[in-house]
């Protein structure tokens, strides 16, 4: 987490710095079927955060040696656009960016039915053009949405979501500033039927209670968050009215 | 019945209603849950999940269009859109194999119209040519399909493909795999092009084949 | 196996295309000389300097302009810095893969970059901080997304618009930003050779029979600033001279409907 600092991120009626309340999201819109090279892809905004994700496979996986002879393997690839922050970052994966790509492969492999297609890789490639905290979670979220699109077998969707602590209170979703200057941050993801956490990271301070507090909030949101990607597949596929007289749609 | 024609997702909880487990569902702690995004139907005392997206995935005695990618010493290796290469053996062709190098009967970029012969237990998919029909392809042009809508394509015991056939004049050739092979003049193949986007668009939708019929009528 | 399954032509579909274009059609309808629908969306990423998202058919590119300070070099110690990188993301393609840039990425990245540096478009004689100490050095970071052929059109375009509505971010040294002084306004048309026939904006479907491929950068005084030609079949003097004739006249063109010059 950031250093410690004279800045206020809550403010005497309890808001903060962008106006939310402690248990309050950033707005959040997905959209499915973005891409059309892709398997699958779908594109997630949340708050600042503009996230792109295309799904390919399962397909025979390369080289040959990664091949796993039981199940599918997931290759998740989390990349930041050189543009996306506000110092420009050098193209290609960095230390940070290999961590986040594992630990979102592991947990999407928890959710998908791997052993339906031995020898092959799917690969999720998950694209930040913009961040603003976050990133790997909204990249999560949309993956999974992504997986869904290209049909991939999968017990349950993977939602994203991320607790943190500012000015010593346990709040929901950190933006960019209170991500620098906040006392801890908690991005998580679970499978919210069967309450199973498949990927955590914490980094900061938190007592036992506010460690409670942080996983209680982001699993109320995760529900509100799982709904948002049930309703975004569900839009690709709303039926169209059959066409009026003489129109032609293409 | 109720459940017919809803969309599910994966982790749905799906009942079942008196039917049988079948494709698409899986069982966990005593309950049955989607693993796909589908449409529910049910057909023999199953109930399926028909998935809205995905791969190609063989099923045997499928008719596919391959492309040969390689050549070994007597049988070639075909890329059917599936998440594994087909084999096509020398013998499961009409062609012998005189010592002759398998190069002169197909190359590679080749386009075939074959058989999904056997899948073994290890997923090696082999194909066939021998069978009425199945032959290497010439002219034409080739277009992708989503290989989840060609049963939409094909229609009820084949009426729309034959509907857009009859309209158009173009030669048709479906496989499973969501490639189609087409032959005809120009203005021909691209309208059939795009009749078959508007049917990938539109296949989980009802009434589909008249809503084609009419386009087809309208750019008479 | 050299090449991957998506990268083995069906070699009907050649034979096809080479049929139609000698008959006068292209697959999608397009007359020879005809672009696709370019749509351009600037300031997609409103924490970029500059940003523009440009969909020409279905390929989609995202161009990001970042302005930073750097040292000049010591040749050029009166001029700011152009620097120009593109990813062929594995996310816009079955055929493109991670890792370090792919010779067609460094192509795609010098091309775009020679036509905006040729043309002259930025004043980056105006980009000098200090004289031999500090200049601005303008990153363009092209992004491939989803590709339909003819990347080197879609990110040429994306790149110039992106610059078009760039700051230089002065307010960073006290001073108020400005926008990127601009001097010129570079088109690039590209062309692809189907059998003896050259079709304007290839689609991918044209691009993957293309014998050879051929660039032209223009100015708005239908001057021409840079040229490429790629893959390894020829063209006629006839066709390059044809070639450039369009090129001029679709740039005029573009730069009034799609970018408002």
């Amino acid at each position: 987490m950031g250093t410690q600092s004279d800045i206020k991120l809550i403010n005497e009626e309890g808001l903060r710095n962008d106006g939310r309340k402690f248990n309050e999201l950033r707005p959040i819109r997905i959209e499915v079927g973005v891409l059309n090279r892709a398997d699958g892809s779908a594109y997630i905004e949340w708050g600042g955060n503009k996230v792109l994700v295309a799904v390919y496979g399962p397909r025979e996986a390369f080289p040959k040696h990664t091949q796993n002879p039981s199940r599918a393997i997931i290759n998740a690839r989390y990349n930041m656009a050189a543009f996306s922050v506000d110092e420009r970052k050098r193209p290609g994966p960095d230390r940070r960016a290999i961590e986040i790509s594992k630990v979102i492969s592991e947990a999407l492999e928890v959710a998908v039915f791997t052993e339906q297609f031995p020898r092959t890789s799917i690969d999720v490639y998950i694209e930040v053009l913009q961040a603003d905290a976050g990133t790997r979670i909204a990249g999560l979220t949309a993956a999974s949405v992504a997986l869904v699109d290209a049909g991939i077998p999968m017990k349950d969707m993977v939602v994203g979501c991320a607790a943190g602590k500012i000015d010593g209170k346990v709040v929901l979703d950190l933006n960019k500033e209170e991500d620098n200057f906040g006392q801890a941050d908690l991005p998580m993801a679970i499978i919210p039927r069967t309450d199973e956490i498949v990927l955590l990271q914490m980094d900061g301070n938190f007592s036992r209670e506010e460690l409670e507090q942080a996983v209680e909030l982001s699993k109320k949101a995760a529900t509100y968050i799982s709904n948002l990607q049930r309703e975004a597949l569900m839009a690709k596929y709303k039926s169209q009215e059959p066409e009026k007289e003489g129109e032609r749609s293409e | 019945m109720d459940i017919e024609r809803k969309i599910v997702l994966p982790g749905e909880e799906i009942s079942l209603e008196g039917m049988k487990q079948g494709n698409g569902i899986y069982h966990e702690n005593g309950k049955y849950y989607s693993y796909t995004m589908g449409v529910i139907q049910t057909y023999n005392s199953y109930a399926n999940i028909i998935p809205l997206a995905g791969k190609y995935y063989p099923v045997r005695n499928d008719r596919v269009i391959g492309k040969v990618i390689d050549i070994a010493p007597s049988f070639w290796i075909m890329d059917i859109r599936g998440p594994y290469p087909g084999f096509l053996h020398i013998n499961d062709t009409p062609w012998k194999n005189l010592d002759q190098d398998l190069n002169k009967i197909l190359r590679v970029g080749d386009t075939v119209f074959l058989k999904v012969n056997e899948i073994t237990e290890s997923r090696q998919t082999w194909l066939s040519l021998k069978d009425a029909g199945l032959r290497k392809l010439e002219g034409g042009h080739i277009i992708m399909v989503q290989p989840t809508k060609v049963s939409r394509i094909i229609g009820k015991g084949g009426s729309m493909v034959n509907t857009i056939k009859e309209a158009t004049g173009v030669k048709v050739q479906l496989g499973q795999n969501g490639v189609v092979w087409l032959d005809g003049p120009a203005e021909k193949v691209m309208e059939v092009r795009k009749i078959l986007r508007f049917i990938e668009k539109e296949a989980h939708t009802s009434g589909l084949t008249d809503r084609v019929k009419k386009i087809l009528e309208e750019s008479r | 196996m050299s090449k991957s399954a998506d990268e083995i032509v069906y070699g009907l579909r050649r034979e096809y295309l080479e049929k139609i274009s000698a008959e006068g059609n292209r697959i999608d309808g397009r007359k020879f000389d005809e672009t696709r629908q370019a749509v351009v969306n600037i300031n997609f990423v409103p924490r970029a300097e500059g940003s523009a998202e440009v969909r020409l058919g279905d390929t989609r590119v995202l161009v990001g302009v970042k302005v930073e300070q750097g040292v000049p070099f010591p040749d050029t110690p009166n001029s700011g810095i152009l620097t120009t990188n593109a990813e062929m993301l594995p996310m816009a393609s079955p055929t493109f893969e991670s890792g370090p840039p792919s010779e067609d990425a460094i192509e795609l990245a010098r091309v775009v970059d020679r036509g905006i540096r040729e043309s002259k478009m930025i004043a980056l004689d105006k980009l000098v901080i200090k004289e031999a100490e500090k200049v601005w050095v303008v990153f363009i970071d092209m992004h491939i997304l989803d590709y339909d052929g003819n990347l080197i059109d879609a990110c040429s375009l994306g790149a110039v618009a992106a610059l078009l509505n760039a700051k230089v971010p002065a307010s960073k040294i006290g001073a108020e930003d400005y926008p990127l002084p601009i001097n010129h306004v570079p088109i690039t048309i590209t062309f692809a050779k189907i059998g003896s026939i050259m079709v304007a904006d290839p689609n991918l479907e044209e691009e993957e029979v293309a014998s050879a491929r051929l660039s032209v950068a223009t100015n708005e005084n239908g001057d021409v600033v840079a040229m490429q030609k790629g893959l390894s079949g020829s063209i006629t003097q006839q066709e390059l001279f044809s070639a450039v004739d369009t090129s001029i006249k679709l740039g005029k063109d573009i730069r009034k409907r799609v970018l408002g010059r």
